[in-house]
């Protein structure tokens, strides 16, 4: 059963593209939403054990994927994000045969992610990998934007990259397990005694993971492409893409297969604090709203780094937990400066102000938002940030947990001159006539700011139902 | 293993040409040489239906590929060509001494792989590797060349209508 | 057989890891888009090598192919968007010259 997250999408494409149907080309977005719906709907029901056994019992092909806790989370945020970018997408894009394409591209995206989800083998996760990667390239320059595609260039090239490394990585766990199953490699790398070549590919497989990312020593790319791309696309790719590439391979292999290691814990830990400090840096400086939001994204990945490498239980479930928070309230940021750069033309901070006054429900939400992104009590973000400081601080390592706290002032810091100059302080002239976004924008943006409040006010019920279950699979069993 | 070494000997020079040969046409060519040579190695390596994969893919589609996009971007002028001859020389000229050196450091450094490799098992052929125990890489690879020509009619004929 | 396969991986690793300098140097030097997808080109090429002589050493042939020929198809149609991209650069600034294409932010 679990192979219909791929087959679905898969044989929907077929479906519609298929020569003699051509008159059912316009359901396709209607029949999208459903699959999306579907998904939320689905990923939210299995994390009930039961179901969930139920579900996974009845096989057709013998595909090898298996579904944990960790894989429901990404695949929950990623069906909400693709159902943001699906309703902005169809109030942005006019054209009929653009939207049909862009669909079909949101489509491969989502079995591309359930893929990478569901596999329990080290080069089925690097195809599904190359399967989102390749797609997203597609949809960078979808509007062939001059910027986009140079921004697009820098991506493929760094993106392949980071692929070359993280097949390299696989070839010498391949020498050295003779397989590629995560079971098999993770029982023949407990049998070899630590040497030269495992720390060697676990180093080439971290660095990928990096790249992909967008963390700090390789962060050049990321706020170019969430800048440059589409609106609807830099929703989906700061949304989930970049952290479900990065971070969730790196967490499903720390998990699966290699193993909390102390070596890699500590460069964890190094590079997610830099990537806090560095991100939140330059996001106080840069005058462009995307990217602001792409710097300060780089930041926050720092965090779930941090998480990561803590190496307890405690902090890799705050981690999913932050990727499911990230996901919302970054991708409501970037519905809302979606909204203002359709009704003003323009993201620059210092040419806006007061928007609020025109813009009420973008005003609002964004308040949501950014009171989530800078960690304040009550809304959901705190509730994650507090998990993976009190991770930190239970697996022994205080410095960071406090610089941590610390480097929380700075993100408040960005995302206060940020409300200030876009939607406190005085109105601009030029923009006294605008209206409040179309419905779609406001749709959407409610919908993330309810999800966010939901689960910031309904936290013991998310951890214990959602988060803390994760906390007890995979290694720290 | 003297075979070997020399026709990876052959392959290093030919991603030399690749990369410092001035005329991107000659590097194209150099790839399909450089696919060419992995080949003979793969055949001798035992892997036959990957040699013939690279051969027919690597050295056949992939060099078309590059050669139809350089006659598709505009040639320079003659001026810039020398100015770009200048560049290059400056840019490329000890890459052969920086291979050529850690070639032999490498080769001096004899590394004591201390590792224990898989027990030995009887060799699968790839048919029942692939379509009985791992359909998901023959999946990833349908949807994959679907993207591709998703990829296609996106980039190179939605751009070929609106310059009409 | 074991012993005598592991004396051949260490020469092929050595001339991977020379393919992979002279793929990352070409990325890095050129300026020309085409170029670097060139030396991407060599990178990968690089890796395969690297695979199959994994597959040959630890005797998993078969796994090694499948994983190549999925690996080479991937890398066709990677290429083939990459190129897309480089075409598209091309149609609006008339270049191929990536000093022309950094300053995305003005």
């Amino acid at each position: 059963m679990l192979a219909l997250f791929i087959t679905v999408p898969f044989f929907s494409i077929l479906f519609f593209n298929l020569p003699f149907l051509s008159y059912f080309r316009r359901a396709i977005t209607a029949w999208a939403y459903v699959l999306f719906c579907a998904q939320i709907a689905l990923a939210l029901r299995l994390f009930s054990p039961d179901f969930l056994n139920i579900f996974t019992a009845r096989v057709f092909f013998n595909f090898n994927i298996a579904l944990d806790n960790l894989s429901l989370i990404i695949l929950l945020s990623s069906a909400i994000v693709l159902f943001i970018t699906l309703v902005i997408a169809t109030y942005m894009i006019d054209s009929e045969r653009k939207r049909f394409n862009f669909v079909n591209l949101l489509l491969f995206t989502q079995a591309g992610l359930n893929g990478l989800c569901l596999a329990r083998d080290m080069f089925s996760l690097y195809i599904f990998l190359e399967i989102v990667a390749i797609t997203s390239y597609i949809l960078i320059v979808f509007d062939k934007d001059i910027k986009a595609l140079s921004a697009a260039f820098k991506y493929v090239i760094l993106s392949t990259v980071a692929s070359v490394l993280l097949v390299a990585s696989i070839a010498l766990i391949l020498l050295l397990s003779g397989d590629t199953q995560f079971s098999v490699i993770h029982n023949a790398i407990s049998a070899q005694t630590p040497n030269l070549l495992i720390m060697f590919s676990v180093a080439l497989f971290v660095c990928a993971t990096f790249i992909k990312a967008g963390v700090v020593p390789f962060h050049g790319w990321l706020p170019e492409v969430y800048s440059h791309s589409p609106a609807a696309v830099s929703v989906l790719f700061a949304g989930i893409i970049s952290k479900a590439l990065g971070i969730y391979t790196l967490m499903r292999i720390v998990n699966d297969v290699f193993g909390p290691n102390i070596h890699v814990n500590s460069a964890l830990l190094f590079i997610g604090m830099v990537s806090i400090v560095i991100g939140a840096l330059a996001a106080l400086v840069q005058k462009d709203f995307k990217k602001m939001l792409g710097f300060s994204s780089v930041s926050q990945i720092g965090y779930i780094i941090l998480g990561i490498g803590s190496g307890s239980a405690l902090g890799f479930a705050g981690a999913a937990f932050h990727i499911f928070n990230h996901a919302i309230f970054k991708s409501l940021l970037f519905v809302n400066s979606a909204a203002i750069e359709s009704r003003t033309r323009t993201t620059h901070m210092h040419e806006l102000g007061g928007l609020s006054k025109v813009m009420p429900i973008t005003g609002l939400t964004s308040v949501f938002a950014f009171v989530s992104a800078a960690g304040l009590p009550p809304l959901a973000g705190f509730w994650s940030k507090l998990l993976i400081v009190m991770a930190l601080i239970l697996s022994g390592h205080p410095v960071y947990a406090i610089l941590a706290i610390v480097l929380s002032a700075l993100t408040l810091a960005y995302l206060l001159s940020m409300q200030r100059l876009v939607f406190f302080g005085k109105l601009n002239e030029r923009f006294s006539k605008i209206k409040e976004a179309e419905f779609g924008f406001s749709l959407a943006a409610i919908i993330l700011a309810a999800i966010i409040i939901v689960t910031g006010l309904l936290y013991p019920f998310v951890l214990g139902k959602f988060i803390l279950p994760l906390a007890s699979s995979g290694v720290f069993k | 293993m003297n075979l070997n070494i020399a026709i990876l000997i052959i392959l290093i020079m030919a991603a030399l040409w690749t990369t410092m040969t001035r005329s991107l046409l000659r590097s194209a060519i150099g790839l399909a040489a450089m696919s060419l040579v992995l080949s003979i190695i793969m055949f001798r390596l035992n892997s036959n239906l990957a040699a013939v994969f690279e051969l027919s893919v690597c050295a056949g589609l992939i060099p078309v590929l590059f050669v139809s996009t350089i006659s598709l971007t505009h040639p320079l002028t003659k001026q810039e060509v020398m100015q770009h001859m200048k560049d290059r020389i400056r840019r490329f000229w000890y890459l052969p001494f920086i291979i050529v050196a850690v070639g032999i450091a490498l080769s001096l450094v004899t590394v004591k792989l201390s590792i224990k490799l898989p027990p030995h098992e009887i060799e699968k052929n790839v048919r029942t590797l692939l379509w009985n125990e791992r359909p998901l890489y023959l999946a990833g690879q349908i949807i994959v060349l679907l993207i591709g020509a998703f990829s296609v009619v996106i980039l190179f004929k939605e751009s070929g209508k609106d310059e009409r | 057989m074991n012993v005598e396969a592991l004396q051949i991986f260490w020469p092929f690793l050595l001339f991977v890891i020379m393919l992979f300098i002279i793929g990352i140097y070409c990325i890095s030097i050129t300026f020309n888009l085409i170029r670097a997808l060139l030396g991407v080109e060599i990178l990968i090429k690089a890796v395969t090598l690297l695979i199959i002589i994994a597959g040959f050493v630890s005797g998993r042939t078969a796994l090694a192919q499948a994983v190549v020929i999925s690996l080479i198809v991937i890398e066709a149609v990677a290429i083939t968007v990459a190129v897309g991209i480089v075409i598209g650069i091309h149609s609006h600034n008339n270049s191929l010259d990536t000093r022309k294409i950094v300053d995305t932010d003005k």
